[in-house]
């Protein structure tokens, strides 16, 4: 497709990744995984597992998630993930470590952080140090436009990507405001609800996308929340532009702590499954299936 | 200081740099909603005759203000003045916010309400605004709360609301709270989240605030119908501040009228387990609303402590933070140990037991008439004290701490051996 140069600067770093993905006709995929767990080390070779897969072909993005004290949008799975991140030491430094890891490995690093860590480290200086260590961008799970005024500046600063969430709850007007204020891409949360894997797609996904492609047909559109196997990814093709998963990965990492074992194998085939998800190839392999 | 109550919050709900609305995009319809029902409500006479109505015949009020002459004995030269809070029904203060958010559920046609609740207080109002209602209700309170205030959880219960012990995090206030806002994200066509303290995102610190005004409204004129002028000092306790905002609230243009918070010191400020926000932490993102909060080098919320499950907050309400940082009111750490004390006292010299949080606020005033006197022995300060709860629901606290061991001082009536009875006898005779 034909972009004029503005729409080309408003999908930034990561939103050439889903746009580049529409291009081959399919969704790009977006895995997500906090960073420290089971440990520093730990989390880095998972997130290189979902880059990789089991045949080098997995994720477009990885999604590096900042373990936080308090995080109101995430699910049980995640939280259980995070908060044994935080027990363990994690600091939010490592977010640059993981992030380089992840650049260096071939996919597209994005952070999602709750505000008061970024707020804490500094703002400008948060910007720096991602832009530095690879990173595209932010997803800020509690941070609108609204309150953003010091992140658009950092982010116009540094070159970095805004991803701000929008849901089925927006107003148009609140659509139209916060797609404006992106740049990248814009995460459509596509059910009412936290993080957590989801036995059935939401009806609501292609109502909202086509809502926000009304506002904007160029801005590429993520679709999170509740994705947690091939089929359901697949079923997102042509809906959205990125699949985005997140418990149904870290379910792989919380069982194979409990299993006393760090054999990434099995997460590696569900990245397989997502990953041919998403290029509309029907792989049956319930093996990666994780519900719940 | 200079600046009029009025002229804050901002149309986005800020205080000068606190407040605001850091929550995810999810529920901004849901806030705007309840900032549209609310502002209508504010001036909708037939609301306001319903909310002025339940406070006089179903919560009681106005409640009075009582002079502690015996109280006061052990406090300088200074008069005490209770606001007696703790007479609402329920035994809070927690009963007026309640009753006004129960009208707005109503009025945006929601069906069910959810609460956080810390001491169980705030879960014990909205569980009987529920029932009279009709509201569906469900409270999340920590783990670790609904052990020590047991009483008020089986009080919940029988009042037809679902209590939920959250087991994340340091399993109290904050993290019944972020349970509170997940289900509200989940939830939010169907269910109005019953926020019980000035704090969370805007509208909720505002909102909180204007229902709690009563107290002050009542108390100034209280003030001057019997004393002829306002008192030299307001005191409260400060976890979130919904208690402490209501009673300042129309004191806040009173420039003589010095405002006083104070905040649970827990073991001492030293010791590292308290929750005296204000005095201890950074200007922070916590629950929705920029504000003081106490928090490690990474900005991680740190745990709180204090003997008080309804002051064992990490963060305060923004209008709080401002108030202290444009030096309108004071807020000072108040210990575990003072606040007992302070319980025992009023409960001895007075007839009135606090709730251990009020006690905070009981120590604090007696602690700042001891130093008025002894600044100015000639001087008469006279201070307003918010007696926001009061103690049935700490009785078990106070055993523990006290070291009551349930041992009754004396028995009567008991059938004596014959050899003594006679003797006994011989005696009276």
């Amino acid at each position: 497709m034909s972009t004029n140069s503005s729409d080309e600067s408003r999908l930034g770093i990561s939103g050439r990744v889903l746009a580049g993905a529409r291009e081959q006709g399919r969704a790009a995929l977006v895995g997500y995984l906090p960073v420290g767990y089971p440990d520093v080390p730990g989390s880095i070779d998972a997130m290189c597992a979902l880059v990789e897969g089991s045949n080098g072909r997995g994720v477009d993005m990885v999604e590096v998630g900042m373990p936080y004290s308090d995080p109101v949008m995430d699910g049980l799975a995640i939280q259980h993930a995070t908060t044994r991140a935080l027990e363990r030491g994690v600091r939010t430094s490592d977010v640059f470590r993981a992030v380089e890891a992840v650049s260096t490995a071939g996919a597209t690093p994005v952070v999602m952080i709750y505000w008061n860590l970024v707020d804490r480290y500094g703002v400008d200086r948060f910007a720096r140090d991602l832009r530095n260590a690879g990173g595209a961008g932010l997803i800020t799970p509690d941070l609108t436009p609204d309150e953003a005024g010091d992140w658009v500046t950092a982010s116009d600063a540094h070159g970095l990507d805004r991803i701000f969430l929008v849901s089925p709850s927006s107003t148009d007007e609140r659509l139209a405001s916060t797609i404006a204020a992106c740049r990248g891409w814009v995460y459509a949360t596509a059910v009412m609800g936290v993080t957590g894997a989801r036995k059935t797609t939401s009806t609501a996904a292609p109502i909202l996308v086509e809502r926000i492609r009304r506002v904007d047909p160029t801005l590429p559109v993520g679709i999170g929340l509740g994705v947690s196997n091939g089929q359901q990814a697949a079923e997102l093709v042509g809906v959205g532009d990125a699949v985005i998963v997140g418990s149904a990965l870290v379910n792989h990492l919380l069982r194979s702590e409990e299993q006393g074992t760090r054999d990434l194998a099995p997460l590696r085939q569900l990245v397989d499954e997502l990953a041919d998800g998403v290029r509309g190839e029907s792989s049956v392999n319930t093996m990666g299936r994780v519900e719940g | 200081m200079t600046q009029p109550e009025s002229q804050f919050p901002d149309l986005g709900g800020h205080y000068d740099q606190f407040g605001g609305r850091f929550v995810p995009e999810a529920l901004f319809a849901a806030l705007n909603e309840l900032d549209e029902a609310f502002t209508s409500a504010q001036t909708d006479p037939d609301f306001q005759a319903e909310l002025e109505r339940l406070r006089r015949d179903y919560a009681g009020r106005p409640t009075p203000i009582w002079q502690a002459d015996r109280f006061s004995e052990h406090c300088g030269n200074a008069t005490i003045v209770l606001k007696r809070e703790d007479l609402n029904h329920t035994g809070s203060h927690k009963v007026n916010n309640v009753l006004g958010q129960a009208l707005l559920t109503k009025r945006m046609g929601k069906k069910r309400v959810i609460a956080e609740t810390g001491a169980g207080q705030h879960g014990v109002a909205t569980a009987t605004a529920a029932a009279l209602f009709g509201l569906e209700c469900r409270v999340y309170m920590g783990k670790v709360d609904t052990e020590r205030q047991a009483l008020n959880v089986a009080r919940m219960q029988m009042l037809g609301a679902e209590v939920v012990a959250v087991e994340a995090g340091s399993m109290t206030l904050k993290d019944a709270m972020n349970e509170a806002m997940r289900d509200w994200v989940t939830n939010v066509d169907t269910t109005h989240y019953l926020i019980g303290t000035v704090a969370g995102p805007a509208p909720f610190p505002k909102l909180v605030k204007e229902y709690q005004r009563i107290i002050s409204t009542e108390a100034r004129q209280q003030m001057l119908d019997r004393y002829g002028r306002l008192p030299d000092a307001v005191t409260a306790c400060v976890g979130g501040g919904s208690n402490a905002m209501g009673i300042f609230a129309d004191f806040i243009d009173d420039p003589e009228v010095a405002l006083y918070g104070f905040e649970a010191g827990g073991e001492g400020i030293e010791s590292g387990r308290h929750a005296a926000t204000i005095t201890q932490g950074e200007v922070g993102v916590l629950h929705g609303m920029r504000t003081y909060v106490l928090m490690d080098e990474d900005g991680q919320t740190i745990e709180s402590h204090s003997i008080s499950a309804g002051l064992d907050y990490p963060g305060v309400g923004p209008e709080h933070s401002f108030l202290a940082a444009t030096g309108r009111a004071k807020y000072e750490p108040v210990t575990d140990s003072e606040a007992m004390d302070a319980l025992r006292l009023l409960s001895r010299t007075e007839g009135i037991m606090p709730a251990i949080e009020s006690a905070h606020g009981v120590a604090g005033a007696r602690r700042l008439a001891l130093q008025l006197t002894e600044a100015d022995p000639n001087a008469r300060p006279l201070i307003l004290v918010n007696i926001s709860g009061r103690g049935d629901k700490d009785v078990d606290t106070a055993i523990k701490y006290f070291g009551i061991d349930g041992s009754v001082d004396d028995v009567a009536g008991r059938m004596e051996q014959p050899a003594s009875t006679s003797e006994a006898m011989g005696v009276e005779k």
